[in-house]
């Protein structure tokens, strides 16, 4: 997979100063929450963007309001880049303790870059280069010494555009974007320590210097665009034509409400903090039966808050869009790191017998098309629809081609036609279509929408026949979503030794370990389910052509041994080669980890895990 | 293209004329009320606020929560709902904010509006959406049978305090006052006239209006409000505003727009008085708030449609 052209001698001292072409890198920041180690990220995904190469990353941060130890991992390439990596090629290490936490992390022959003023690397480690380089002082010196430490992470960005031979033009845009909007001293500041950084005396840099391979465009190829998960979701929603929300602050959910704020009142729209989860569901409720599709989201915890109101939007039958960015529970939990364990919440989550329909994107550019795919099928069938994301894909930063707004932008009025006399709010015989305030009744009786058992007109019944074919009717109307899927895409082998199920952040990694096991001679293929509830058409006919079946996913494997997807699978399927492979470390999987376990689970002996154990920047003679 | 607002039905548009509204047209479900339970009279007043108001007829929008008087929109012919319990205010809200065309009036009991939704009338009065929220204060729990609620007295038998209650019952006016409801108002179910007036000028107050009342549950809080009933030996006694006449005996009226007298008028022993305590005319309403902020928003962008917004933030991502 890792090509390395390169001109070297053998000694790789002489025409050191020639960089090394490269087509893949993983870069590991690690510091402090508060060094701004994610804007460096950002700003080299973004640079990854616009230079048409894949890009993704991966970042912790904590959940203390500042400090604390946060990293950021970027993956840059050619070719498709499906997850951020799982050890790193370059560790820049801001502290001692970065550098000690993250050192195993860093690839034998790969280059650590540590701030000289902080961090001490056992001189005896030899497996890596190491590059000392005082990022303290060295910015102080550049922007002054008012400025403190800030800067420092600018600075450390442009050493590794010096290492790595980044386009200068595009990082000095980017910086001047990003600080543009605050006094023009920031912006001066930040170039300086950019300019400082990348002028850091190329000596010391000689063994480490690089070229990435820049793809030739395809002809007629889309722009590319870079952004995290949550913000390819709230942007969906824009293009979806949502223009009405209400939520309460949660992390990871956060960044969505906040986006969405900002931006509605832009597009004529109204986003309201509310005082709590279930006002906030309660407000968004009542945009939406005001006949605008609305939006309300949370974390776990808040969506265990809304359970009660939305088994009313199920039993009143009213559109609503809700956002689960999940992360580690139960409880308070891991509140920033991610877990796939609000799976059976989502589908089941309420009382009573209230299906609704849940989604869950596999990307962060699915994470744009999934709330255009939600709005859709809220509207259409008059019902709550779910969307779980979780924390790895809402932070996480992907290039991807920016989409055609044109063609996808949805523009949505509330239809206040006068309805004629025959209007029923709840139908036995059609989907429901509900006539929101300001239609006149032709029939001049006036619908109310309700959350007690009804008859066809919303008048309240305890009629054991009616609530039986009401019960059906809701039941029905989500098994009729499914019917508007297509079989879903199986990835690699089309049958073989085994089939990779996941869903979410998983789709990345699983995608990866496909080709690591097929290298290995595993007939295998990867199906990522997006649609959770109801199921795609065809998963039956899939199953049977794998000997085995083992759903990828970020939860616990519970009292009987099964993931939350996996239950269900086995449950709907009573498919006996359907088991799992879960974990609970609040960590997105590693391709090598399930190439390991795949492995583990079905006794295959002779695989090797297949990730590179050295670096691509290892000196050829050294590998 | 701008946020879908609400364009108006055909009927409207071609001028037809109206009928009038009427009982008659306004009336829907029989009420499942028990026998001279007070919430009839507030219904029969409602409907009377309706007919001098004559708003459109699809214009007006009746939502509830959960307990007895929370059946309210089944019994009025217009658009409504039956929420769940407690959580009615933010629901309206939604409905007034999303659309700015509609006349919203939430109707409750004092569990679900003191109670299960207390934290929700505290931020409803804070925001102060244009709506309108009567609250049916009977002070027991009267849909499960008799339990204590927010607004029992001290020392009432129920079946949850059978030795009689002990925790200190919320004072409706001096909560809502003190939350920044733009306007309270207590009324007595016995009072249809009363209430008409009451619930008029709420509906016509620009802001969060809240009505409290009075209205007694002859099946397990009966007498409860007597002492305010003149026919059972009460005596009802309404607060006099003032006329600004420059006269003696108008410095003893009431301002309700001095916040502190209608504070005070809140701490008079039971039963107290009744009429408006508090009245702000000068504070925006969320609905005013919000569209000034899509205003000046929309001016900073120059009348750029949905689109071109849209592919510009993409812009900034590429």
């Amino acid at each position: 997979m890792v090509s390395i052209t390169s001109s070297e001698t053998p000694d790789g001292s002489k025409s050191a100063a020639t960089p090394r072409s490269l087509n893949d890198v993983v870069i590991r920041l690690a510091g402090n929450s508060q060094d701004g180690i994610q804007a460096v990220g950002g700003f080299l995904a973004r640079l990854a963007g616009r230079s048409a190469q894949e890009v993704m990353t991966y970042m912790t941060i904590p959940s203390t309001i500042s400090g604390g130890p946060s990293i950021f991992q970027v993956r840059m390439g050619t070719g498709d880049i499906l997850s951020a990596g799982d050890r790193a090629d370059v560790l820049v290490a801001f502290y001692q303790h970065s550098y000690e936490s993250h050192r195993p992390a860093l690839r034998p022959g790969g280059v650590l870059l540590y701030d000289s003023d902080h961090v001490q690397p056992n001189p005896e480690d030899r497996e890596v280069t190491a590059v000392g380089v005082p990022f303290t002082t060295a910015t102080v010196e550049a922007v002054g010494g008012s400025a403190k430490e800030k800067g420092k992470n600018i600075y450390v960005l442009g050493v590794l555009a010096r290492m790595f031979d980044l386009n200068v033009p595009k990082l000095s845009q980017l910086i001047k974007e990003r600080f543009g909007g605050k006094n023009e001293d920031i912006v001066r500041n930040a170039l300086l320590a950019f300019d400082a950084g990348y002028a850091f005396p190329s000596e010391n840099l000689q063994q480490c210097l690089y070229r990435l391979e820049q793809p030739a465009p395809l002809p007629g190829a889309r722009p590319q665009v870079t952004t995290d998960g949550n913000s390819a979701l709230t942007y969906g929603l824009i293009a979806a034509g949502v223009r009405y929300g209400a939520a309460y602050p949660i992390t990871p959910w956060s960044s969505i409400m906040e986006t969405l704020r900002t931006e509605l009142p832009k597009y004529g729209g109204i986003f309201v903090q509310c005082e709590d989860e279930i006002a906030a569901i309660s407000t968004a409720l009542g945009f939406s039966y005001g006949g605008n599709l609305a939006i309300t989201g949370s974390s776990g915890p808040g969506l265990s808050l809304k359970a009660e109101a939305l088994g009313w939007a199920v039993m009143a039958e009213i559109p609503l869009i809700v956002i689960n960015v999940q992360r580690g529970g139960p409880s308070t939990g891991l509140p920033t790191n991610i877990e796939q364990s609000d799976l059976m919440q989502a589908i089941y989550g309420s009382h009573g017998d209230a299906p609704r329909v849940v989604l869950a994107p596999a990307t962060v550019e699915d994470c744009f098309y999934i709330a255009l795919e939600a709005c859709r099928l809220a509207r259409e069938f008059s019902t709550p629809v779910i969307i779980l994301t979780d924390q790895a894909l809402a932070t996480r930063i992907e290039a991807f081609d920016e989409p055609d707004l044109p063609k996808l932008m949805v523009e949505a009025k509330p239809d206040l036609s006068t309805r004629d006399a025959s209007f029923k709010p709840y139908p036995l015989d059609a989907l429901t279509r509900h006539a929101p305030p300001g239609a006149v009744m032709g029939s001049g009786k006036y619908p109310i929408v309700t959350g007690l058992e009804h008859d066809e007109l919303g008048h309240p019944t305890a009629n054991p026949a009616l609530h039986t074919k009401m019960t059906a009717k809701r039941r029905e109307k989500i098994k009729a979503v499914a019917a508007t899927y297509a079989a879903p895409e199986v990835f690699g082998d089309q049958s073989g030794d085994v089939l990779l199920v996941g869903w979410g952040c998983t789709y990345g990694p699983i995608h990866e370990a496909v080709g690591r096991l097929q290298a290995s001679g595993v007939k295998v293929g990867h199906l990522q389910i997006r649609h959770i509830h109801p199921f795609d058409p065809g998963l039956e006919a899939i199953f049977a052509r794998y000997k085995n079946i083992r759903v990828v996913e970020i939860n616990d494997e519970g009292l009987y041994g099964y993931g939350q997807l996996t239950t269900l699978l086995r449950a709907r399927f009573c498919n006996p080669a359907i088991a799992s492979i879960t974990k609970t470390d609040g960590l997105t999987f590693r391709v090598s980890e399930i190439v390991e376990l795949v492995a583990q689970n079905l006794g295959l002996t002779s695989i090797k895990t297949g990730a590179r154990s050295h670096s691509v920047l290892a000196a050829p003679n050294r590998t | 293209m701008s946020a879908p607002t609400a364009t108006p039905p055909p009927a409207q548009a071609s001028g037809a004329p109206r009928a009038p509204l009427t009982k008659k047209v306004l009336t829907a479900d029989h009420p499942t009320w028990c026998p001279g339970c007070g919430d009839f009279a507030v219904l029969a007043a409602f409907y009377k606020v309706l007919e001098k108001l004559n708003y459109p007829q699809e214009k007006i929008v009746t939502f509830a929560g959960i307990g007895c008087s929370s059946r309210f929109p089944y019994f009025v012919n217009c658009h409504g709902g039956h929420y769940i319990h407690g959580r009615s205010l933010p629901f309206a809200a939604g409905i007034s904010l999303g659309r700015d065309d509609l006349h919203v009036f939430a109707f409750g009991g004092d569990g679900d509006g003191f109670s299960i939704g207390g934290n929700h009338l505290v931020h409803t009065a804070r925001k102060n959406p244009r709506m309108t929220y009567i609250i049916m204060d009977n002070s027991v729990y009267g849909l499960t049978k008799k339990q204590t609620s927010p607004t029992s007295p001290i020392g009432f038998k129920s079946k949850t305090d059978p030795w009689g209650a002990f925790d200190q019952p919320i004072n409706p006016m001096r909560t809502l006052i003190n939350s920044g409801a733009t306007f309270v108002a207590r009324s007595h179910a016995t009072q249809v006239n009363h209430m008409v007036e009451m619930m008029l000028r709420a509906s016509q107050h620009d802001g969060f209006s809240v009505v409290e009342i009075l209205s007694e549950c002859v099946e397990f809080f009966e007498g409860a409000f007597d002492s305010s009933v003149p026919r059972k030996g009460g005596a009802f006694q309404t607060i006099e505003l003032k006329k600004h006449d420059g006269s003696p005996e108008d410095a003893a009226r009431h301002d309700p727009t001095d916040e502190l007298a209608a504070f005070q008028l809140a701490l008079e022993p039971w039963p107290g008085k009744f009429g408006v305590y508090y009245e702000n005319k000068t504070r925006p309403t969320k609905n005013a708030l919000e569209q000034k902020l899509i205003a000046n928003t929309r001016e900073k962008t120059k009348g750029a449609s949905d689109l071109e917004l849209l592919q510009k933030t993409f812009a900034r991502m590429r």
